[in-house]
């Protein structure tokens, strides 16, 4: 079973997010997938029971537009993906730094390259 | 002149690490900010070290108190993707031990509740009712909290008739039980002193912050996700509970009358259970998609988002828990009350950190 | 050794004070040490209580893996109990870190911190595993006791006073 979502561009984000909102939709979470030299952000929203899929892709690197201005509850996720994948969000209303989760002293951006063809890279923070 | 007091992480309410930044203005709260971490284990990045079979284990220890769901919804969404049919009987028997596991939620939580404003004998008599639901829990899967009967392609345990029969018997009990401490919740002073008028959140305030579950029905919004009949809920008549006040007692009625809503699930599903085999086969599986599954947990929506690539480790699960999703109506909340209230109204949206943290 | 120091010392073992410290646990094991408050095995009738504040305890429960944000504070709590104190590290993530061993964020059992008397495994551990766990470290709690002579305690009251006399971060609010 595929997941349908609607692919649109970075720049699009904040007018779809903002019209989804204007009829009525909820956020409910946004998802991070690491793809090797990119990374898949998937908003998800729900009204009534029925969910709505956006997607971008930005590249590593890129700052992403935060839409905490316009859902406040993305805050915390966005503040969470920023720690885990160091994806910076643009116009974030509480930045905790990438200090959300995580000490000093732990590895940078811990989900990065999570997958089996590196194994090591999971393995380092023990 | 104001003062910021840090309310936990160690804190006599609450077993679990909260840890809220709180401003005050004499005792009046005027901001809060969550500081999370302390329980942060990063167990979604194990998903590159253990298979797919093994992840069962991994989801139900993201909490232990409502882990047969994260089980079911992980399964759900393994299946999903596999394109597998699981037997009847497996969704049913999934239901039932889901349905208990929100029983016995729901009465520690209310015993937390109690114990937070001091009522100690409700909070004894809370738990006492509980272990009721334990002791299901122990006879039919063998373990007391986390029980792990899912598996993926279905579940590990079957219920004999006999076991059916002791469990509806439990069932009448402990409604009667209930039946005696309703009185408690509905005309006691304590209570009601305590949580009317405490930590309002308006309806459209609920839903803009993306509350979920307890917390979003407590302001009026009718909205379940069993409702969209996964699992063996298709089967099932029930009608979400709703209260409008939008404050922390209408939270507290609504998880108690979800008690007996989950009596009654679990009485219709013992009817209902159809024969048949316990699970399929599910030999060698390489899931490649991606797909998003939803279940009511306890404290409400639960979102899984599950990648698979192609090999028996799946790329990537993501787990969106219903505490996650309250923290921000939580913040919502706080500003405004005075300080002695603040146990109470973060107890009422029912925090479970290991779940927000993972 | 005198009358009072008597009488402390057996009311100490017979009527243990514990703290209760959440590091990073499923909840699993939390929620089965409020059980053993709790009416069916119901251990304030041994005397044990349960209390929030970590100067008052004797005894230290910990449940959960240790992690690099908790791993501070729960070495903040350790060092706020008044000696003699035992440990107990509950479930297999109190004791190795258990299914989360290999997680990123997760340094290992609570013995990782602070030394740790009694083990108590099982995910989560029943109960009567942990009623059975703070019998031991009560045992734990006596040998400690007659191990230590006054002298050695005096020596570390003036550590202490010193340290405090001479912190940099003293701060005297007049
Ligand atoms: S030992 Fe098991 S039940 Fe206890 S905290 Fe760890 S995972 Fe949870």
């Amino acid at each position: 079973m595929a997941l349908e979502t609607k692919n649109i561009a970075k720049t699009q984000l904040q007018a779809e997010v903002a019209s989804l909102k204007a009829v009525g939709y909820r956020f409910v979470t946004l998802s991070c997938v690491d793809l090797g030299d990119s990374f898949d952000l998937i908003y998800h929203f729900d009204r009534e029971l029925q969910m709505t899929h956006l997607r971008i892709t930005v590249l590593k690197g890129d700052t992403v537009p935060s839409i905490s201005n316009i859902y406040f509850a993305a805050l915390c996720i966005e503040n969470e993906i920023k720690d885990f994948f160091g994806i910076s969000f643009d116009g974030l209303i509480l930045d905790f730094g990438g200090h959300f989760y995580l000490e000093e002293e732990v590895k940078r951006y811990p989900f990065c390259k999570v997958s089996v063809k590196e194994p090591q890279a999971a393995k380092e923070g023990n | 002149m104001s003062t910021i007091i840090p309310f936990g992480p160690q804190h006599p309410v609450l077993p679990e690490p909260l840890h809220l930044k709180i401003t005050l203005k004499d005792e009046i709260v005027t901001d809060a900010i969550p500081m999370l971490g302390y329980v942060h284990r990063g167990l979604e990045t194990l998903v590159s070290i253990k298979d797919l079979d093994q992840m069962v284990q991994v989801v139900e220890r993201v909490c232990g108190i409502c882990s047969c769901i994260h089980a079911h919804t992980y399964c759900m969404c393994v299946e999903g993707i596999l394109g597998i049919e699981i037997p009847k009987r497996a969704e049913f028997l999934r239901i039932i031990w889901s349905e208990l596991h929100r029983m016995h939620s729901h009465l520690l939580w209310l015993g937390l509740l109690a114990d937070a404003f001091g009522m100690e004998s409700l909070f004894m008599h809370c738990w006492r009712i509980r272990e009721r639901v334990m002791d299901v829990m122990e006879a039919t899967a063998g373990n007391r909290v986390i029980i792990s009967i899912n598996k993926v392609g279905g579940v590990r345990r079957d219920l004999s008739p006999d076991q059916l029969r002791w469990i509806a018997q439990v069932l009448d009990e402990l409604e009667r039980e209930l039946d005696a401490i309703k009185p408690v919740l509905t005309n006691d002073y304590t209570v009601k002193k305590r949580t009317v008028g405490v930590g309002v959140l308006t309806k459209e305030q609920a839903y803009e912050l993306g509350a979920v579950g307890p917390t979003l029905r407590g302001s009026g919004v009718a909205q379940d996700v069993r409702m969209t009949g996964y699992g063996a809920y298709k089967f099932i008549d029930f009608e979400p509970v709703v209260e409008k006040d939008g404050d922390s007692y209408a939270r507290t009625m609504v998880r108690f009358r979800e008690l007996y809503q989950a009596i009654d699930i679990v009485r219709q599903l013992i009817r209902k259970l159809p024969d048949g085999e316990l699970s399929v086969k599910v030999k060698a599986a390489k899931p490649e998609g991606e797909i998003v599954c939803r279940s009511e947990q306890p404290r409400g929506e639960l979102l899984y988002y599950v990648k698979g690539n192609g090999s028996k480790f799946l790329e990537r699960v993501r787990i969106r828990t219903p505490t996650f999703a309250n923290v921000p109506p939580l913040l919502a909340m706080l500003p405004g009350i005075e300080m002695a209230d603040v146990p109470v109204v973060a107890l009422s949206i029912d925090p479970c950190i290991s779940c927000t943290e993972r | 050794m005198g009358f009072f120091t008597k009488l402390l010392e057996t009311s100490r073992v017979k009527s243990p004070w514990i703290v209760h410290f959440d590091c990073g646990s499923c909840n699993g094991c939390d929620i089965e040490i409020l059980a053993c408050l709790t009416p069916i095995y119901d251990v304030e009738r041994f005397g044990i209580l349960n209390i929030g504040n970590p100067k008052h305890a004797d005894i230290l429960i910990v449940s959960g893996t240790v992690n690099h944000r908790n791993a501070k504070v729960l070495r903040n709590v350790y060092d706020q109990m008044p000696e003699p104190r035992a440990v107990i590290a509950i479930g297999a993530c109190g004791t190795s870190g258990g299914i989360f061993r290999e997680a990123y964020n997760v340094v290992g059992g609570v013995d990782k911190v602070i030394p740790v008397d009694v083990y108590v495994p099982g995910c989560p551990a029943k109960p009567e595993a942990i009623i059975d766990g703070v019998v031991l470290a009560l045992g734990k709690l006596k040998e400690q006791r007659t191990a230590k002579d006054t002298d050695s305690l005096a020596a570390e009251l003036h550590q202490a006073r010193e340290f405090y006399a001479n912190r940099a971060d003293r701060q005297v609010v007049e």
